[in-house]
């Protein structure tokens, strides 16, 4: 495989700002949380990406040894931030459900005129 | 199996085993007993770990024996055995509060399961303070913030649920950029134990990765302790929640995070990188400074109380950074102090507060006529608290302030501590407006000649302990005053 250079780093940089961007200009409570999960992503890459070691193998020792391999531990790492992730977007589904119930909308800006004017 | 060297790991697992055995005792009094038993055993142990640390310097804990850089450290030293033993004394001086409060706030099937999320959010907030392992800290991190969207949301009122969204997302936000730049200073040292890190971050500090990761670290962390202007989650969060988790919340969460940035900043860059060479306090001065005059003057400008002392919080947090930003020895005395001070006004003002609502069900100010007489205790314990948030001599607020003048004169900056001053004044003026409509407004109608309507003792209380704290510590400084000094020794460096 040839070498990626920093092709990897472009795409997490992509995904962080469609994620950011999603957020912030999206009014829809779930539309913020898809945004909310595409940043979370651009993160995952990034440490899968500095995982990686050139020609490097999967970390299981063969014997012989003398392999070059990837660094297991940011893939490990990421395993418990994508654990995080899930609890975060469930918990933010449910508040939406719950949000949903109290207000019949989910469209920030009617929330907010609901609110002013109680 | 000798049980006081395995107290680093008890502090953390012990409130963590707890949380699921609330879930499964399910009766309201049971399940309350055992979170006060579980939050005053961690007390104790924090209480331990801080007496062991002052007479024999810190403690290191290897998690399951595995070796420092590769296996995970928990590290006790002078200044996260200090917030440990804020963050337990709180929790346990609050969850005696939590019954009577709680129990006109939420319906009875979900009692248990509030509890867990509590004990969930204590085991958060004790592990980032414990842990000498960076990524150890975002893992607690989002255990602490999870479980507090959850708290929050449980408010009565439906714009809870709305606050609890909006910090979800900001929180969110926040811990995604801690982890980005944690990443890319994994990136460059190949390690995250943090005494490690910080020694191997050395060479390769002044490189364009390890100042992104600054950048990142910096952004997501003031969000998280709601630095002035990345507050914006704050006053809606604490209005809204129910009255128990506010004082919890705001005498707890924002002060642990405003830990992590000081160990991040002070232990892991480095005085002279991030202070002297990237100069974050030309940064954060200006912030805070901001901060507390915004906060205060839109305090001064609300009609429910909660939210009033909310945006006195984000003005009191920017007093915390204040103390941070000046980098001397002085400063960070301040800082530390000033948390352990905020901590136990601004939780016994929100107890005081969580009595008049359980009384009047609201807080908004113009209910609130004629309550001097109506309830005399609380009236009397929020004017002492209002007392030590404004500085007046004998009390926790005069002491931290006092500290942060001399740290600002000692730098030369006039100004800054005039500025101080001039908050304080801001702070009487809100304050002042409770007290007026609580001593010198007529009650309408019949309320006047209705008999004394105290809160329930419970939790009366808790109040009266913060209170008695406030005016402890404000008279007998050597505690309190002695542990800060020698934790901003260690942060400078200037102490082995």
């Amino acid at each position: 495989m040839s070498d990626p250079g920093l092709y990897n780093y472009w795409i997490v940089i992509f995904l962080m700002m469609t994620g950011l961007y999603t957020i912030i200009a999206r009014r829809n409570l779930i539309k913020k949380m898809v945004g909310l999960s595409i940043f979370q992503s651009g993160v995952f890459l990034l440490y899968i990406t500095m995982g990686k070691v050139s020609g490097g193998t999967a970390p299981i020792v063969v014997t012989g040894g003398g392999a070059t391999y990837s660094n297991p531990l940011p893939h490990v790492l990421i395993l418990t931030a994508i654990v995080v992730g899930i609890a975060t977007t469930a918990l933010g589904m449910a508040l939406i459900i719950r949000i949903r119930e109290a207000y019949g909308t989910i469209e920030e800006d009617e929330i907010t005129a609901q609110d002013l004017a109680s | 199996m000798n049980f006081e060297a395995h107290l680093p790991v008890l502090q953390i697992v012990v409130p963590l085993l707890g949380a699921p055995i609330c879930v499964l005792l399910r009766r309201k009094t049971t399940t309350w007993l055992f979170a006060v038993a579980i939050t005053w055993a961690t007390f104790a142990m924090a209480t331990m770990l801080l007496l062991r640390v002052l007479d024999g310097g810190a403690i290191s804990y290897m998690l399951g024996n595995w070796a420092a850089p590769w296996g995970i450290e928990y590290r006790v030293d002078t200044v996260n055995a200090f917030i440990l033993f804020l963050v337990t004394l709180i929790g346990s001086v609050v969850i005696i509060y939590a019954p009577a409060s709680i129990a006109r706030e939420l319906p009875d099937v979900r009692i248990n399961l509030f509890y867990t999320a509590y004990l969930l959010c204590l085991t958060g907030m004790l592990g980032m303070t414990i842990t000498g392992d960076a990524f150890n800290v975002f893992v607690f991190l989002e255990i602490s913030s999870l479980s507090t969207y959850a708290l929050i949301s449980l408010g009565a009122d439906r714009r809870a649920l709305v606050a609890s969204y909006r910090y979800l997302i900001l929180g969110s936000i926040g811990a995604t950029f801690f982890v980005i730049g944690l990443g890319l200073l994994y990136m460059m040292t190949g390690t995250l134990n943090m005494a490690d890190m910080a020694v191997k971050l050395q060479p390769v500090i002044g490189t364009r990765t390890v100042i992104a990761a600054f950048a990142f670290l910096s952004v997501g962390l003031s969000l998280k302790l709601a630095l002035f202007p990345l507050h914006a989650w704050l006053p809606n969060a604490y209005t809204y929640a129910p009255s128990f988790v506010t004082a919890f919340l705001a005498a707890t969460a924002t002060k642990v995070s405003v830990y992590v940035f000081i160990r991040f900043f002070y232990s892991i860059f480095g005085v002279k990188f991030a202070f002297e060479q990237y100069h974050l306090d030309t940064l954060i001065i200006p912030l805070a400074l901001i901060g507390i005059f915004v906060g205060s003057l839109v305090a001064v400008f609300q009609s429910n109380i909660k939210r009033m002392l909310a945006y006195s919080s984000i003005a009191q947090i920017g007093y915390i950074m204040l103390g941070v930003g000046f980098v001397s020895q002085t400063g960070l005395t301040a800082a530390l102090l000033h948390l352990f001070n905020h901590a136990l006004m601004k939780g016994a003002l929100f107890l005081a507060i969580g009595c008049i609502v359980y009384r009047l069900g609201s807080a908004n100010l113009e209910d609130m006529r004629g309550l001097g007489r109506r309830m005399p205790f609380t009236m009397a314990a929020f004017v002492l608290g209002g007392l030590s948030l404004i500085g007046v001599p004998l009390t926790v607020g005069f002491v931290s302030k006092w500290y942060l003048v001399l740290a600002a004169l000692e730098r030369g900056w006039l100004p800054v501590a005039a500025l101080i001053l001039v908050a304080s004044l801001i702070a009487v003026c809100y304050i002042w407006r409770v007290v007026e409509v609580a001593y010198f407004q007529k009650a309408d109608d019949h309320a006047e000649d209705s008999p004394a309507e105290e809160a329930p003792l419970s939790m009366q209380i808790p109040m009266w302990l913060l209170i008695g704290a406030t005016l402890f510590f404000g008279i007998s400084t050597t505690f309190t005053g002695g542990i800060a000094q020698r934790g901003a020794e260690l942060l400078m460096g200037t102490s082995p």
